[in-house]
């Protein structure tokens, strides 16, 4: 057993409602750059929808992510490392800048310099990249937007697959819900696999994936290899950059801006524990719906003693371990079972969950006459298909997202019969498995969700492996757009070396 | 001039080679980068990019091994120097050709396309026209070479380079009398040398050949000072 701690989050779906708020606090602190205009970080999707980029969910086209071969080897799906340097001259794997969109601006200044004409002046579309005019907009950030435009095209959703999807497309039986997606920060990246040369790692002390810019030659393939699409080429620098999980902020105990931004308080971040030594068997499981169940595997429990030991051994600190007893990401995931992985057929064991949406009786007027299961309605008659969360959360096996839903629909049951009757109800919270104490619980951490339950970040403890007092009068960061330090480790041309401590690979 | 340009040249080419690359590795780590512009523009790179490298690096390996490889062992293998000859004007010609096609794709591509135009810098644009009238002017030789053969006149710009290589200071001497195509091709030559540290031609010294070293794929990194003990 080798433990290892890592930030995860999770996002309750059934609250967000699509503000955006997270997309564009993220994108004013990380990517209002050069380069990097048509990159969201995070971004939010209408679903059924296809996405940012377009299709991203399909890896027939994209390829990113793992595969087990048919000798049972676990090997990127755009080749193992002798076919990834076989495309680097051109990578035909890689989406092009229109599979995003074309970020653009307006001419914002024709308003006030335009001459004295007849018809009113217009702001026209122009190109951020070329400066070009662009005549029509064909594509943009968040372009399906609340089910924008039309169904035929929305359709190709991928987790449509398995599913009769014409029905869907009457307005009767329209479906949708958001789902805002960022850098899944995976126990398994692909992303850094792909990498030829090795300039995206995992850290070692809180599992946060993330590129060095010194390093990174712009190869490109780990655009590709991230089955999430979450590695952006910054065109301007060359270089590849992600979401960064905010570190400087986690580092200090503080929530990434996405998180801290959220107005529907939808999202958690928390520690978890994990056995590093379990990985790669946990992504080679068989079938793909055995992956969701071979990552919760991974994980260790923070309370078995055992585990605290053996934590200790590995040089995590007291405060971590407790922050991991206390964490919300495992009571969600592990203890109440209501959080699942995006996508765990790509085999990258991602560290983003969600908890499915509820969502309203699929036939209003038959309401009352069908699936009511007691208190509860069935949710098999949710307006959402399950076979379409199961498709986008465990691989297609709709059963973990049904008891997740169940679960849900319980707490409301039981919270309504509590406070609107004042009746305590424990067959409710029997009938799926759970007590009145635990659900009390998950209200207070699902529905109430205070600041102090959803973020149980520790800091991280620098003071351990630098001499803080060479650090003081620094910048502290090295690399941005148009800066560079100029000092590396090596330091051949003198100064002194940098007083930062960088990570260095570990085998 | 002509001891200035073929004895004394391509030290200053090379210092500046070397000296550059070591210095813009150290001091701005940043701007080591490949370029692409694939991400802007698929079009015209498939094909261009493949054609253009793959050409470039058999021509580059073929004039190292060429170039560098002293005549006795040519000698000690039974390989005549016509033979030689022949066999650098067909694969060179040939590895020539497709790298002009692709570099020529790559030009129209990056002078035409509005998205890579604007995103080009001066030196994208001046590399890649250089590169273009080394491979013409480099294709232009063959004719030269077609008229001899005998590879005799090769052996004088063996004897120049590995002169060059093991500080002779005649070594210019060797090649006074070959046509002038050729000195403006080694002169051009030379001249890429020299501006090699400035362009993103310094993505060649970044083969990634490490990733194949590299046990398994996952990299983690730690600030760790001492390692955790195996158990």
């Amino acid at each position: 057993m080798r433990v290892r701690a890592q930030i995860g989050m999770v996002l309750n779906l059934d609250k967000c409602i699509g503000c955006h708020t997270c997309s564009v606090t993220c994108k004013n602190v990380w990517t209002s750059r050069d380069g990097v205009e048509y990159a969201w970080f995070n971004n939010v999707e209408t679903k059924p929808g296809t996405g940012y980029p377009t299709d991203w969910e399909n890896q027939n086209r994209w390829n990113g992510g793992w595969e087990r071969t048919k000798s049972g080897k676990l090997q990127p799906k755009q080749g193992s490392k002798w076919r990834i340097l076989a495309n680097i001259f051109a990578n035909p794997d890689l989406p092009e800048i229109d599979d995003y969109y074309e970020p653009f601006d307006f001419d914002y200044d024709h308003l006030k310099s335009a001459p004295e004409v007849k018809a009113f002046p217009t702001a026209r579309p122009r190109s951020r990249i070329s400066g070009e005019r662009m005549e029509k907009i064909e594509k943009g950030p968040n372009w399906e937007e609340i089910l924008g435009g039309e169904f035929s095209k929305r359709s190709e959703d991928y987790n449509f697959e398995g599913i009769q999807k014409d029905i869907y497309g009457e307005y009767e039986n329209t479906f949708m819900m958001y789902l805002p997606r960022l850098c899944e920060h995976c126990l398994n990246p692909a992303c850094a696999a792909s990498c030829p040369s090795g300039a995206i790692y995992k850290r070692e002390e809180d599992g946060i994936v993330l590129i060095d810019q010194e390093k990174c030659r712009g190869w490109r393939m780990c655009v590709s290899g991230c089955p999430y699409k979450k590695v952006y080429y910054n065109w301007s620098t060359g270089k590849s950059e992600k979401c960064t999980l905010c570190y400087p902020r986690i580092e200090s105990g503080n929530p990434t801006v996405c998180s801290e931004t959220c107005v529907g308080r939808i999202r958690y971040i928390g520690v978890m524990l994990y056995d590093a030594d379990k990985i790669e068997a946990a992504a080679n499981a068989e079938e793909t719906t055995d992956l969701y169940d071979a990552q919760l595997g991974v994980f260790l429990d923070p309370k078995d003693p055992e585990v605290i030991a053996a934590a200790r051994a590995d040089g995590i600190p007291e405060d971590w371990i407790k922050a991991a007893q206390d964490s919300p990401i495992w009571k969600m995931a592990m203890e109440w079972k209501v959080a699942f992985p995006l996508h765990p057929e790509y085999r990258t064991l991602p560290m983003v969950w969600y908890i499915p949406p509820l969502s309203p009786i699929q036939n209003a007027a038959e309401a009352g006459a069908i699936g009511m299961d007691g208190a509860m309605p069935d949710v098999r008659n949710l307006r959402i298909p399950l076979k379409y969360l199961a498709n986008m959360l465990t691989a297609g096996d709709e059963e973990p997202v049904a008891h997740a839903l169940e679960r849900m629909l319980a707490m409301r049951a039981y919270m309504r019969s509590k406070t609107v009757d004042g009746v305590i109800d424990e067959s409710v919270a029997k009938r799926v498995g759970l007590d009145g104490a635990t659900i009390e619980d998950m209200y207070k951490i699902m529905a109430l969700a205070d600041y102090e339950d959803r973020f149980v970040i520790p800091t991280t403890h620098r003071e351990q492996v630098e001499e803080a007092y060479d650090l003081r009068g620094g910048e502290g960061f090295t690399n941005c757009n148009g800066c560079s330090s100029g000092i590396s480790q090596g330091s051949l041309f003198g100064g002194s070396k940098k007083p930062l401590k960088m990570p260095e690979e570990v085998r | 001039m002509h001891n200035f340009l073929f004895g004394i040249y391509p030290y200053i080419a090379l210092s500046v080679l070397i000296i550059g690359s070591i210095a813009r590795y150290e001091r701005d780590p940043f701007t080591w980068k490949t370029s692409s512009s694939q991400l802007l523009r698929r079009r015209q790179l498939m094909l261009g990019s493949v054609l253009f490298h793959v050409g470039v690096l058999v021509i580059f390996f073929g004039h190292l091994v060429g170039l560098l490889t002293p005549i006795w062992i040519f000698d000690a293998l039974g390989i005549t120097h016509g033979a030689k000859q022949t066999l650098a004007v067909v694969a060179g010609g040939i590895a020539g050709v497709m790298a002009l096609i692709g570099g020529l794709m790559l030009f129209h591509r990056r002078i035409t396309d509005p998205r890579i135009r604007k995103t080009s810098s001066f030196a994208d644009i001046g590399i890649l026209a250089l590169l273009l009238a080394q491979l013409v002017l480099g294709i232009g030789t063959i004719f030269v070479s077609l008229e001899h053969l005998d590879g005799y006149e090769m052996t004088k710009f063996m004897a120049w380079a590995q002169g060059i290589f093991t500080f002779q200071s005649d070594a210019a001497s060797h090649i006074t009398n070959v046509a002038w195509i050729f000195k403006l091709h080694l002169v051009l030559g030379l001249t890429i040398f020299l501006v090699f540290p400035f362009t993103r031609l310094v993505h060649m010294l970044s083969v990634p050949v490490r990733y194949f070293l590299r046990p398994g794929y996952q990299i983690v990194r730690s600030r760790r000072t001492r390692p955790l003990s195996h158990r």
